[in-house]
């Protein structure tokens, strides 16, 4: 087992004629959360994808847990979880007809209880039996999470995973990511949101034009732009700031 | 890995139970255009047939084939929902072998069209079907259905994955549903434009009813059978082949 849990070198994917990955290159330590910035259309699922094995690369190599996404996709299946743009539950099934889903899915010998403890964990037990089309979109993205989280995978994957929720539900998410972290699973992240990647990632890496143009904590990025100058400016409070202090939440963590 | 296809398969029959409506709206058109014909058309129709014919039992495989083509919209509906949600790239990214999640939709498709045709036997049964047919001869009625219920949902797999929005995914039953009103299914091809004729004979349909008829009235079904196996087998093929590419491509 090394260090490094996720390996990019030279990835490169187009689709028709466009060209979206022009040969990105990144490394995620193992337990660090990465995230994967850039803005929409920059390729940020397309590389999910590829890492998760539902799309096959043109050029250059990703590997996962050391294992080739191309050659090996059963033992990097085995490695990973994806949590998708879409959260990918099924609004048919309760929230906890779908964790056991997933759990007798990965081979797991105690589906119920694996099904009971992340509800507990989540704090989805009290809507365990409700069906989840009745979720809201938080609710929703956190069974998706809790879903990945069935069989604890070493490496998960989650595409833009608060795009199309309030505030309070990114905030609930938010901090659903920090715990998983805390539990040393490493994560690799894709959003469009800087305050997102500021909020939860240990090293950040931006893509654009197909290729990483920035890579590295924040700090060493604050370092890539001229010092800071102090200027004083009025402290306004957000629309957000306010429509979090109206229903009573204290945003920002 | 086959269990994990019946993990699948029973997450998708949770669906059915849990939308029955949709069990109920597939079969209850073609239960309102069996009463029409027995009840309004089967007088007049009658006089164009042998004596003695019962017309329920004439009518029936038609509306059987009706209910099947209808049912497989729901089945590519499902797809298309599955895909669109995310599910099909969900359960590819984990290890469990990539097919699974189509055959569970086959194999649901299959269930719950053989369900409809059940509850349409069943309502035919309290309007007057009668069969003499043996156990054979009914196991061949099944396996025929099966097969173009198969057949069929090989095809719905290629809009299910395929289309663009969930109306464009289910439209295509459309032209099937009606196929059977161009067959021998409801009147005698003898009576039909020499064109029309042409066309009631030779497709597909008019094979299967011809077959399905002479079974349940315990007649020898002749080289129906073998056309009729042979146009379900053919599209089978033909679908499979293109689903198979859609689900390679799309998923």
């Amino acid at each position: 087992m090394t260090e490094t849990a996720i390996r990019v070198k030279d990835l490169r994917k187009s689709f028709k004629n466009t060209a979206v990955l022009k040969g990105v290159d990144f490394e995620v330590r193992r337990g660090e959360i990465f995230a994967l910035l850039g803005s929409n259309g920059a390729g940020k699922t397309t590389t999910v994808n590829i890492l998760s094995t539902l799309l096959k690369s043109d050029g250059g190599s990703a590997s996962v847990c050391d294992f080739d996404t191309g050659r090996q996709p059963d033992k990097v299946r085995q490695s990973i979880s994806l949590t998708g743009q879409f959260a990918a539950v099924d609004g048919i099934l309760t929230g906890r007809e779908n964790l056991i889903l997933i759990a007798k899915l990965r081979g797991i010998a105690t589906p119920a209880q694996t099904a009971d403890n992340l509800l507990e964990r989540f704090g989805l037990s009290e809507a365990a039996n409700k069906r989840a089309a009745t979720y809201s979109g938080g609710m929703t993205r956190r069974l998706d999470i809790a879903m990945s989280l069935v069989g604890t995978p070493a490496v998960i994957f989650l595409d833009e995973p608060t795009t199309g929720l309030d505030p309070e539900g990114r905030l609930e998410v938010w901090k659903t990511v920090k715990t998983l972290a805390d539990g040393g699973t490493t994560i690799l992240l894709t959003t469009q949101y800087l305050e997102e990647a500021e909020q939860l990632a240990d090293r950040i890496a931006i893509l654009h034009g197909g290729k990483i143009i920035a890579n590295g904590t924040l700090e060493e990025l604050k370092k890539l732009f001229p010092p800071a100058e102090v200027e004083y400016i009025e402290k306004q409070p957000s629309l957000e700031d306010i429509f979090l202090a109206i229903i009573g939440k204290k945003g920002g963590e | 890995m086959k269990s994990k296809t019946f993990v699948l398969f029973g997450r998708l029959m949770k669906h059915i139970i849990r939308s029955i409506d949709t069990i109920i709206t597939v079969a209850i058109t073609p239960i309102g255009i069996m009463l029409m014909f027995v009840y309004v058309f089967g007088g007049a129709i009658k006089a164009s047939l042998p004596d003695g014919v019962n017309y329920v039992n004439y009518q029936l495989p038609g509306i059987l084939l009706m209910a099947i083509a209808s049912g497989i919209s729901y089945t590519a509906f499902r797809m298309f929902d599955d895909k669109q949600n995310g599910i099909f790239s969900r359960f590819n990214s984990m290890p469990i072998s990539r097919s699974s999640a189509l055959w569970a939709h086959v194999l649901t498709s299959l269930v719950s069209n053989m369900i409809t045709v059940t509850i349409i036997f069943l309502v035919a049964l309290l309007m007057g079907f009668r069969s003499g047919a043996g156990v054979l001869e009914w196991l061949s009625v099944v396996g025929i259905l099966a097969l173009f219920t198969l057949a069929l949902t090989w095809v719905a797999v290629i809009p299910g994955l395929t289309a663009k929005s969930a109306e464009g995914a289910s439209v295509f039953s459309y032209p099937l549903i009606f196929l059977p009103m161009f067959s021998s299914a409801f009147a005698p091809t003898e009576t039909m434009p020499a064109a029309v004729r042409w066309f009631a004979e030779n497709q597909p349909i008019t094979s299967i009813v011809e077959t399905v008829r002479a079974l349940l009235n315990s007649e020898p079904a002749g080289n129906d059978i073998w056309v009729a196996l042979a146009w379900c087998i053919g599209i089978m093929i033909v679908a499979w082949f293109f689903a198979m590419r859609a689900y390679k491509h799309r998923v």
